[in-house]
């Protein structure tokens, strides 16, 4: 019997384990091994840090890194302002036969690819756009504005592109929650204010922190949208590994650069982890 | 005396539906005051409306003389123990009692004592760190009581608090709360669909049938003299026959096997057709000859329920199918009677209790 059990351990865990292996162990510690790699004058492959104290040697790098990590943030936060009321409102405002249309009216536009989502954005903002067109028309512009390629713009289309990743957790988390626990706060003596702080929002922590961990590495780890709606100032680290890998060809400076993102986004989830009082086990599950 | 809680003329109706309709009375301090009345009936509309959590179609509600309709829940000196509890689960049980006083801006000392006065008194010390998820039923009741009572309410409601709890563990926190009520003197107000649980406890039972109060009395009055035909159906067990009249003053009946008996009628009106209900424990087996005021027959014996002190005989009248549930006197003195045995039995006039059929 124990064996039985054991053999099928091994053959549900093999292709889990297989695609863990060879898809993200294999290829890190090869970009590991690249990362400290590095040419000598005669051309020759040497172990090195070169690559690494390149990145704190030169400002551009360090400031990228560091943009990176704030927007990220922010689009975190952002994505959660804007989330939070709207799952609010289907899980507790609305009648529950509402609520389950109204979420798969949030979802619909995640059918569709992030490319084209993003493209729909520019139709949008672009200087020949429909907002610069709706408002040379209304007589509120004289001549049209470039509302794309800059950080508003940018984070915009983060927070949108993000969103469906937030609400999902929020909405999860905020459905198993009790109205009457609500009510016994109220009936206790708490305002509204205090009810969503001590209440609503501590309930809901596993949730928001679920998906912020989700949405801050998607926003992290995001090339598309800033690249399209964010432009050349966009200054977002994928960009720089991008470039090295395939603007320079320098691809022991691309791993060392992507070895620190990965270091970066798992020291601010850590952080953040222990800032919240969260479990990384508690809240995935 | 100002009463704890007066209601005047209190309505709620959703759409054409009427929740609570036209309600007048008043809780004194001090009193353990109950709602009793069959699910649907409008026992939580009400309790809502005085919680604040349901605003009234019509009529006010005062707490120690004030108007409450404009005061939101928070602000209301009445505080409300859910049915389903509803403990923060995300606090532990020091945290939970701890959350209405931190609202009420207590030093934090103050708040410490009152907690650890209140967790002493319902047998929960020490428990004041673990998780809500750690205790078990009754300890969760007892703590959601707590969180409610350390606030010093006027008037605490409890909504069905008991209703999740298993048979035993509802037996034993039946009396608990009954003396717990009775050491910090607080008025409760309490809503059930249990009789039981309304009758043992309470000083006053108001019981409540679509949306109006049938009849607000003693527990013992409700039992030995229920108003009308939905009291004396609800409270407790009863034997229940059609009958006709056959004469009036005094009120003599016939059943419809045939059986003539001498009633007492409740109210006024007395029209047709009529229910005569009889209690269980009210027919008395062997009567002795000398007892006035009787209605005497004889019953055939076809069931004994034997229940250990509740046990009852399952009889027909006279041969006929009317069928009697007829409850044994607890000294073992008819422990010999068997099924198939004929025992003369009687009724005395004043518990055959007749009730017009329409009015329920």
């Amino acid at each position: 019997m124990k064996n039985h059990l054991r053999l099928g351990l091994v053959i549900f865990l093999t292709p889990v384990l297989l695609w863990l292996l060879l898809l993200i162990v294999v290829p890190h510690l090869e970009l590991l091994l690249m990362s400290l790699q590095g040419k000598n004058e005669f051309g020759e492959t040497v172990w090195t840090f070169t690559n690494y104290s390149n990145f704190f040697t030169e400002k551009i790098y360090w400031y990228t890194f560091v943009r990176t990590a704030l927007y990220a943030m922010a689009v975190t936060v952002l994505t959660f302002l804007v989330t939070f009321p709207v799952a609010f409102y289907i899980t507790k405002v609305v009648s529950p036969r509402l609520s389950g249309f109204l979420t798969i009216l949030l979802l619909m536009p995640f059918w569709v690819s992030e490319l084209v989502r993003v493209y729909g954005w520019m139709i949008l903002l672009r200087e020949s756009g429909v907002i610069n067109h709706l408002l040379i028309t209304a007589g509120l512009l004289e001549a049209p504005v470039e509302m794309l390629y800059n950080d508003i713009s940018m984070l915009m289309g983060l927070v949108y592109t993000s969103m469906l990743f937030m609400v999902v957790p929020l909405i999860s988390s905020l459905e198993g929650m009790d109205d009457s626990l609500i009510e016994a706060a109220h009936d206790l003596g708490a305002s509204p204010v205090t009810i969503f702080l001590r209440i609503i929002i501590p309930y809901a922590a596993p949730g928001i922190t679920s998906g912020s961990i989700v949405v801050f590495m998607l926003a992290l780890g995001n090339y598309l949208t800033p690249k399209l709606m964010g432009g050349k100032n966009s200054l977002w680290f994928t960009e720089q590994i991008y470039n090295e890998f395939i603007a320079s060809f320098n691809w022991n400076q691309g791993a060392a650069f992507g070895f620190l993102l990965l270091v970066l986004s798992s020291a601010i989830i850590w952080a953040g982890l222990k800032i919240s009082k969260q479990q990384l086990g508690k809240v995935v599950s | 005396m100002v009463p704890v809680l007066e209601i005047v003329d209190l309505k709620k109706c959703f759409g054409d539906f009427i929740a609570v309709d036209t309600l007048n009375f008043q809780v004194e301090e001090g009193c353990f005051f109950s709602i009793l009345g069959p699910s649907g009936c409008g026992k939580t509309t009400l309790l809502r409306m005085i919680a604040g959590f349901q605003t009234s179609t019509q009529g006010k509600v005062l707490i120690r003389g004030r108007d409450m309709s404009k005061v939101p829940p928070n602000r209301r000196p009445v505080n409300l123990v859910f049915q389903n509890l509803a403990l923060f689960p995300m606090m532990n049980v020091r945290e939970n009692i701890a959350f209405g006083l931190k609202r009420q801006g207590h030093a934090a000392t103050e708040i410490s004592r009152r907690v650890d006065s209140m967790l002493e008194r319902v047998h929960l010390s020490g428990y004041g760190d673990k998780d809500i998820a750690q205790l078990s039923g009754g300890q969760k009741q007892r703590v959601a009581i707590a969180r409610s009572l350390v606030l010093e309410p006027s008037l605490l409601l409890l909504d069905e608090p008991l209703g999740a709890l298993d048979l035993k563990l509802r037996e034993q926190m039946k009396i608990e709360l009954k003396k717990l009520q009775a050491e910090v003197g607080t008025t409760f107000m309490y809503i059930t669909h249990d009789q039981s649980e309304a009758l043992v406890m309470s000083d006053l039972v108001a019981v409540m049938n679509s949306g109006r109060f049938e009849q607000l009395d003693t527990p013992r009055n409700l039992y030995s003299n229920p108003a009308s035909r939905f009291v004396a159906a609800f409270i407790g067990e009863t034997n229940i026959l059609p009958v006709q009249r056959t004469g009036r003053d005094p009120l003599k009946v016939r059943t419809s096997s045939g059986l003539e008996l001498c009633g007492t009628p409740v109210g006024d009106g007395l029209g047709e057709p009529l229910d005569l209900f009889i209690r269980p424990e009210s027919i008395i087996l062997h009567p002795t000859g000398s007892i006035a005021d009787i209605n005497r027959f004889s019953l055939t014996v076809h069931n004994i329920l034997f229940d250990g002190s509740n046990t009852k005989l399952l009889a027909t009248v006279d041969g006929s199918d009317q069928e009697l549930s007829v409850a044994l006197p607890q000294n073992q003195q008819f422990a010999h009677i068997c099924a198939g045995d004929t025992v003369p039995a009687g009724v005395h006039v004043d518990s055959c209790r007749c009730y017009p059929r329409d009015s329920a």
